[in-house]
């Protein structure tokens, strides 16, 4: 029951199949790496886990510690427990940081109760002050005028406060400098628990120098190809996409 | 069209002075001899003009007294003020007068009839001397007729008043017809700030409003007027308002609207002196089947002078607003800026905005845009609230929030503003599952 379990799915968009009898399964307290070249259908994994709308799923479950979250809306999926660290952050004008969390916890509470104010910020700052943000950022407008960087401590600092039991992560080191990374992964590590079970979508092994992942998977055309330890990050790197292309196009084709 | 409202019962004119009288029959004459608008006149054009029925609304007698008291006690939005009226169908329900202070200084602050009484030639020389220009000339006639209630200010040259004057316009009867005035006169260097609010005592009294607003700002004064109106959606509102500016003159026009079955709102500025600087913000929130128009007409007399307009319309269900503005720099007034924005938010595939910017320049020398555009939701930013947790309904009320935050935040009262915020939240709160 503890595990994130991805079975049998298929998914296509415009009649085009990008998920092919996709399996997987995150077990709480294991990071799962998932690599592979560009156009493979990495992200649109994530978002049809999160509930996005604009993919015809064909067949296949996701099951949140054994409840079927596929074909939920995306508000009732984060309630769930599953996050999705945006490849892209959305900017959102004239909400502020500091709202838009509230709102994100007030939505999880019972009707009638109301965040106690004074606790929420103490708990927001110390977390901000964790990731390195600037107090002066939970007034700015969410994502608006961020850097690179910017957006990505704040899809942290939304994970930190949500405390998700599945965190998936999308490209969150795309845009980031060294130091930024850095700064992130920390975050990230911070997070690691028995009772928490991640997904990092990467195309570069680089992030996983910082986020030490427990089973690597590559994806090529919409399935899982090969799985492996930590190395199996570095044995890519060196050979190159184009290696699994030429071992795994004949598997997949 | 037959109406009550065409033989008005109460004798107004008894003791009113004579310049009075004969504004009130030409009012009389104006609302009778024209004809109710029609969906070809230019200046109603996408308006339901069908469906705007002033029939059967009627003066109504004085509430009692224990619905004044209520209604008093529910005028509370802005707790630090100079002075604060407060009528329900135009019935005077309660004031609070200047401090002896501000008297001292010259400063008059009175209910309407009091200040006709008091201060004649005043008021001579500006109550009722400014019609629309923009469609609803019959209806500014019917108010001159018929208007009893409001509040006169007037600030005399060179005093500054830090808190704001705060005028109550409630409705409460059946099927009652109101017509509230206000009056802002401020004098050269003076500096003051108005809040009128329009409210119903129930979501169910059906109620027409005919409401005048004026400000006269003098050579240098600064003038912040703040309007809020929220009737419920029974109540068929029109809102004829003018600001005259003087050389330099600064005057900031801040309107929320939330209420209303059919809102029409004209709003006419005129720029009479150089240096000159008047802006106009306003934010709608419309729902279900309400609809909100809007015209507005910009004029430069002056050079060297400034306007800047924004509109910003959040549509829901059904609503339907409609934003005509025009800008018109006459000859002779040379490097005058002049902007014009409407900006609609689109919640509901159902809703309709319509957007008829104009121009009209007869100088050379000038800056002026106008635009209007319409959006809808963006879906992208949509599934990123969503995916934090956050309802469909809860994450299109903080886009409006957000939407709206370039207005609200110009509101310099935080009480005002974070009331504001609560009405609007109030409207949202029924759609919220």
């Amino acid at each position: 029951m503890n595990t994130l379990e991805i079975k049998n799915l298929n998914v296509s968009i415009d009649g085009q199949a990008i998920l092919k009898d996709f399996n997987l399964t995150i077990p709480k307290g294991e990071v799962h790496a998932l690599m592979g070249p560009n156009g493979t259908g990495k992200s649109t994994l994530a978002k049809v886990m999160a509930g996005h709308e604009d993919y015809t799923v064909e067949s296949g479950e996701i099951l949140l510690d054994g409840e079927n979250i596929l074909g939920k809306e995306a508000d009732e999926i984060s309630h769930a427990g599953l996050f999705l660290a945006f490849q892209y952050p959305m900017e959102i004008p004239g909400v502020s940081i500091a709202n838009f969390i509230r709102a994100a916890r007030q939505a999880r509470l019972p009707e009638g109760e109301d965040i106690n104010a004074v606790e929420y910020y103490k708990e927001l700052y110390a977390k901000m002050d964790s990731l390195k943000m600037d107090r002066k950022f939970t007034a700015r407008s969410l994502n608006e005028g961020f850097s690179g960087g910017e957006k990505k401590r704040c899809e942290i600092l939304q994970m930190a406060m949500l405390e998700p039991k599945y965190c998936v992560m999308d490209e969150t080191d795309s845009g980031l400098d060294i130091d930024a990374l850095r700064i992130v992964s920390e975050g990230v590590n911070h997070m690691r628990s028995e009772e928490r079970g991640f997904l990092v979508i990467t195309h570069y092994q680089r992030l996983l120098d910082y986020i030490i992942p427990d089973v690597v998977h590559v994806m090529y055309d919409g399935r899982i190809v090969h799985s492996g330890d930590k190395e199996l990050a570095k044995e890519l790197e060196s050979k190159g996409y184009d290696w699994v292309k030429e071992e795994f196009a004949s598997a997949s084709a | 069209m037959t109406t009550t409202l065409e033989n008005p019962t109460h004798s107004l004119s008894a003791n009113e002075p004579s310049w009075l009288a004969e504004r009130r029959a030409a009012g009389l004459d104006q609302f009778k001899s024209l004809a109710m608008p029609t969906a070809r006149d230019e200046a109603w054009r996408f308006a339901s003009v069908g469906k705007l029925s002033i029939d059967d609304f009627n003066p109504v007698p004085a509430p009692a007294t224990s619905t004044l008291d209520a209604l008093t006690e529910r005028s509370d939005l802005v707790t630090a003020r100079a002075g604060r009226c407060v009528y329900v169908d135009d019935a005077p329900a309660n004031f609070e007068g200047i401090s002896q202070e501000l008297a001292d200084q010259g400063v008059i602050y009175l209910p309407l009839t009091e200040a006709i009484e008091q201060h004649p030639e005043l008021l001579e020389k500006y109550f009722l001397q400014e019609s629309t220009e923009l469609g609803s000339e019959k209806f500014f006639g019917l108010h001159a007729a018929t208007v009893k209630a409001g509040a006169v200010l007037y600030v005399p040259k060179g005093v500054e008043i830090a808190d704001p004057f705060v005028n109550y316009y409630w409705t409460s009867g059946t099927r009652s017809a109101v017509f509230p005035h206000t009056l802002v006169i401020a004098e050269d260097n003076s500096k003051v700030s108005v809040v009128d609010l329009f409210f119903s005592e129930t979501k169910e009294n059906e109620a027409l409003n005919i409401s005048v607003s004026n400000i006269h700002a003098g050579a240098n004064a600064h003038v912040f007027r703040k309007i809020v109106q929220d009737w419920n959606e029974k109540t068929v509102s029109f809102q004829l308002d003018t600001t005259v500016a003087e050389r330099d003159a600064q005057v900031q026009n801040v309107a929320v609207n939330i209420g209303a079955e059919r809102a029409r709102f004209e709003s006419q500025t005129r720029i009479e002196g150089p240096g000159a600087d008047v802006k106009m913000y306003s934010l709608t929130v419309a729902e279900e089947s309400q609809e909100f128009d809007q015209r507005t007409y910009q004029t430069h007399n002056a050079g060297n002078a400034v306007s800047d307009l924004l509109y910003k319309n959040a549509l829901l269900d059904n609503s339907r607003t409609i934003f005509s503005g025009l800008i018109k720099v006459a000859e002779g007034a040379q490097q005058t800026d002049a902007y014009q924005t409407n900006r609609n938010l689109l919640l509901d595939p159902t809703a309709d905005a319509n957007a008829l910017p104009g121009l009209e320049i007869l100088a050379n020398d000038v800056r002026c845009s106008h635009g209007a555009t319409t959006g809808n939701v963006d879906e992208a930013e949509l599934f990123y609230m969503m995916q934090r947790g956050i309802s469909r309904r809860v994450a299109m009320q903080l886009m409006v929030f957000g939407f709206f935050e370039e207005v609200i935040e110009k509101i310099d009262s935080d009480e005002l503003a974070e009331n504001l915020r609560q009405l609007i939240h109030n409207k949202f709160e029924s759609k919220i599952k």
